[in-house]
């Protein structure tokens, strides 16, 4: 059977089924909303006892332990397949990706398998997210010193 | 070049057995499989490599039983699955004390372990095995993301089937003295046709029933070109795990080379699960889908006289995640063996 790749792509690609765009879009918007009230209201209750900064510190620490906590009950990835980007985008989306990760390496010991293997897929986040940083630093360090 | 094997003599699938988990037995062919796992699919093992190794284990030691025969009987047992090494086949079949050839060709295993097996017993040997198996959590976890990661899977996706399946085939017609066997029609297979690796340029890994359905069609097209059959001859002719998307494909393909298979084609990844109830999105997958259905539904069909002739074509896709992540294509391919009902 002849063919040319080119041509068959593009007939499999026109013709599979889209993910629901907008359908994914509103649930996005009303799971990550939902997700962003719930540490305002957090960050109101510890900022009675906290300063504004350790309070906003803390309610990270507590969204990162509930992703975990729904994440190790296999919880975690029913809410995300309605949610999407909504618990992705958030701090809960990254502590997903760690905890899972973790749990799925436990078989090849805490060494090689979660030591090796918890960043697998948050890994490429930390080393461009610490790298944006730091060249922002660089930025923000040169502009200062013109500024003056 | 000829590419129609015609097996030299009969060789008879003798016993089969089927090993899922609970999706599998949630769906419409649920009580037609011979083993569930339990309600986790861990199969009492620690880790999901495991697990899909004591499901080989399960399914070959229940086929032997129905054959009513011992792993020493066996002349060789041909076995591979999803995993690294066929790490599933090699650790779940140490016990058996058989010779065993691994093979790997992705989620057309089932298919390929049949076309060997009867290879072999119609030639140097008389009785061999084939096995084959996918675990949904180890090849989730080899394949993409790790179990509990929170992401959406595409529409064309395909849902790795857990499940294994074992058949026992034979050139001995006396072994069906032995077997528990009242008379009903057997399978044999009687010819058979070796895939081509068919690279048609699918780079997405969720769209796995558009790279294998170039392979199919030019399998099936290469059998009805030799053979002089027509689709028409056939009760059912069964793709492995095409799925929804490459079912579709398939039948496109083969329709504007001039022949029609819609009227008869029916696959392993669309039948395995309820589409409307189960959310597996375009069907089952992995070297289980074809391997379960096969056992469970279409022979069964011809045990019980609904199937007298029919083409089996088990489909896979030679992905390799590596390759992907270089930027490569995924090659598809696919073996036919046609298996007819004879009286014994």
């Amino acid at each position: 059977m002849q063919m040319d790749k080119n041509s068959y792509k593009k007939y499999a690609d026109a013709r599979a089924k889209k993910s629901p765009c907008a359908k994914n879009c509103v649930c996005a918007f009303l799971f990550g909303g939902l997700i962003c009230a719930i540490a305002q209201g957090l960050k109101e209750l510890y900022m009675t006892f906290l300063k504004e900064d350790d309070a906003g510190t803390l309610v990270s620490v507590t969204l990162i332990f509930i992703a975990a906590l729904l994440t190790g009950v296999g919880i975690f990835d029913r809410i995300a397949k309605h949610a999407g980007a909504g618990t992705l985008v958030p701090i809960t989306g990254f502590s997903n990706a760690v905890a899972s990760s973790a749990l799925d390496a436990k078989g090849e010991g805490f060494v090689l398998g979660v030591g090796a293997k918890i960043f697998t897929i948050a890994g490429p986040v930390i080393l461009y997210g610490i790298t944006a940083g730091a060249i922002y630093g660089v930025i923000y360090y040169i502009v200062t010193l013109i500024m003056k | 070049m000829e590419n129609l094997i015609r097996i030299p003599k009969p060789v008879y699938i003798l016993s089969s057995a089927s090993v899922v988990g609970q999706h599998e037995k949630n769906g419409p062919l649920g009580e037609y499989f011979d083993i569930v796992g339990d309600k986790d699919d861990t199969f009492g093992c620690d880790t999901w490599e495991k697990s899909e190794s004591e499901m080989q284990r399960l399914a070959l030691s229940r086929a032997l039983n129905y054959a009513c025969m011992k792993d020493t009987d066996l002349e060789a047992i041909l076995a591979g699955d999803l995993l690294n090494q066929c790490a599933g086949s090699s650790y779940g079949l140490v016990s058996f004390e058989t010779p065993f050839l691994g093979l790997f060709g992705a989620c057309s295993t089932a298919a390929e372990a049949l076309l060997l097996s009867s290879l072999l017993c119609s030639s140097h040997m008389t009785r061999c095995a084939a096995v084959s198996s996918s675990h949904n959590a180890s090849a989730e976890r080899q394949f993409r993301y790790p179990l509990e990661y929170g992401g959406q899977r595409a529409p064309t996706a395909q849902w790795t089937v857990t499940g294994s399946a074992a058949f026992i085939s034979t050139s001995c017609k006396d072994d069906f003295a032995q077997a528990a066997h009242n008379g009903e029609p057997v399978p044999v297979i009687t010819e058979a046709v070796i895939g081509k690796s068919i690279d048609a340029g699918i780079t997405d890994a969720n769209n796995m029933g558009a790279a294998m359905a170039p392979a199919a069609a030019d399998t099936l097209l290469r059998y009805f070109r030799e053979s002089g059959m027509q689709p028409s001859d056939f009760d059912i002719i069964m793709t492995g795990d095409l799925g929804f998307e490459g079912s579709s494909i398939l039948c496109d393909l083969t329709a504007t080379e001039g022949l029609d298979i819609s009227a008869v084609h029916c696959d392993g990844g669309l039948i395995i699960y309820n589409r409307e109830t189960q959310d597996k999105h375009a069907g089952g997958s992995g070297c289980g889908c074809s391997a379960v259905v096969l056992a469970a539904q279409a022979l069964r069909g011809i045990r019980t006289g609904q199937i007298a002739n029919m083409l089996f074509i088990g489909t896979g896709a030679l992905m390799n995640p590596t390759a992907i992540q270089q930027g490569a294509s995924i090659p598809g391919i696919a073996h036919l063996i046609r298996i007819t009902a004879d009286i014994v």
